[in-house]
């Protein structure tokens, strides 16, 4: 008889279904019962009768042929075959005229928004009145925009350079409030203005702005402010007050 | 085409009749082309095939009558009798084979199904357990029982034939 602890076991161990651990408990208890070996050889042996008589039935050539036939992926057209590279080079056009469109609009908002500077200036040029705070002093012009702007900045030290502060006054862009500063050099004035990066709808424009209708000018940001200096001056001075304000941050 | 032959063997046994199987086969290969995108990749490929072959079977006509007639007690949790013979009488051999093919070809569906999807081709239960869309557990008792009926059987078409 076969010993019923391990009975059930016999069939999960010869179809190799057991864990590592009881396969191995199975093996030695074969070894050592008879009765257990003897039941095991006989479903081995019915395990493998029933294998080779269940593989008892092949298709004919010609039912297989029809199957393959029925299956068979339709020959690919030369129209498919076109169609997905040209697809592929539509898609690559769309990407790239995307991206192009997407960058003129931007160089487009940078020199709209370059343009309305140089207007502001040119208008500050032409009045009568180019600032509402006359002072040379940056210690009075600076205190001078506290309340009238939302924020703050420094206005560099300017002994020992050729530019003269000339005054300040509120400007606007895109219905915000910022800074214009009036600077002298020589016979030339240039204009600085310090925006509020927010407020302008593509951010600070490039980097570095070269110019706008033939006037020169500079952009750059700094601790979330927009700076844009634009003038008629040389391009070397236009630098040298740059370096001055960037240093004032 | 995977699994071609071993497909249409299935077939055959299921079916018990060749023109049913091709037809079975054919149907079986048109539907998982149709609907290859409800394969899961990484999943058993065999298991997911087989369960294709093995519904559409069942709910073949000749599917419907092989299994309405399954004895009740197929999956009773009843307690197997002890085996009385003697482990010689009942070596299998495999010149034994046509006899074996009788004996599977009467025993209830459910039992060859399982003989052949453990034994020919090889399954593991837990392959089996996805074909058949049936518990690890089960799998088990069903092979169970089902080399008890087929060992019975053997025993009985001996004994009459001898």
């Amino acid at each position: 008889m076969v010993c019923e602890n391990w009975a059930d076991k016999l069939d999960a161990y010869l179809d190799g279904e057991l864990p590592p651990a009881e396969a191995r408990a199975v093996g030695e208890h074969l070894r050592s019962c008879g009765a257990c070996a003897a039941e095991s050889l006989s479903r081995v042996q019915q395990k493998r009768a029933v294998q080779a008589a269940g593989q008892r039935f092949t298709p004919d050539p010609a039912f297989r042929a029809r199957i393959q036939k029925s299956i068979a992926p339709r020959r690919a057209s030369r129209w498919k075959v076109v169609w997905f590279p040209a697809l592929a080079g539509a898609m690559a056009l769309v990407i790239v005229g995307a991206i192009s469109l997407h960058l003129n609009r931007e160089r487009r908002g940078e020199q709209q928004l370059l343009s309305e500077l140089a207007d502001l200036h040119v208008a500050t040029l032409a009045s009568s009145n180019p600032v509402d705070v006359v002072s040379t002093d940056r210690h009075t012009v600076k205190p001078w925009f506290a309340g009238k702007i939302p924020f703050t900045f420094n206005l560099p030290e300017l002994q020992d350079s050729p530019f003269t502060l000339v005054g300040g006054k509120v400007s606007y862009l895109n219905q915000s409030p910022g800074a214009e500063l009036i600077f002298r050099v020589r016979q030339h004035q240039i204009s600085v203005f310090i925006f509020q990066e927010q407020a302008l709808a593509n951010g600070c424009a490039r980097k570095n702005a070269q110019s706008a209708r033939s006037f020169s000018a500079r952009s750059w940001s700094h601790n979330g402010l927009c700076y844009f200096m634009i003038s008629d001056v040389a391009a070397q001075d236009l630098d040298k007050l740059r370096e001055l304000v960037k240093r004032a941050g | 085409m995977p699994h071609f032959e071993r497909l249409y063997n299935f077939a055959c046994w299921l079916t018990q009749d060749r023109h049913e199987a091709e037809d079975l086969v054919q149907e079986t290969y048109a539907k998982a082309l149709k609907g290859f995108s409800s394969f899961q990749p990484g999943t058993n490929f065999r298991a997911w095939i087989y369960k294709i072959l093995r519904n559409t079977f069942l709910t073949s006509r000749t599917g419907l009558k092989a299994t309405s007639n399954v004895p009740l007690d197929l999956e009773g949790d009843d307690v197997l009798p002890p085996a009385k013979e003697t482990p010689e009488s009942i070596l299998l051999q495999r010149s034994d084979s046509q006899l074996v093919q009788q004996a599977l070809e009467r025993l209830p569906v459910a039992y060859r199904e399982v003989l052949l999807l453990c034994e020919v081709e090889e399954m593991s239960y837990q392959e089996i357990s996805t074909t058949l869309a049936i518990p690890m557990g089960t799998v088990m008792s069903r092979l169970s029982r089902a080399r008890r009926a087929l060992r019975t059987l053997v025993q009985e078409m001996q004994g009459s034939r001898g």
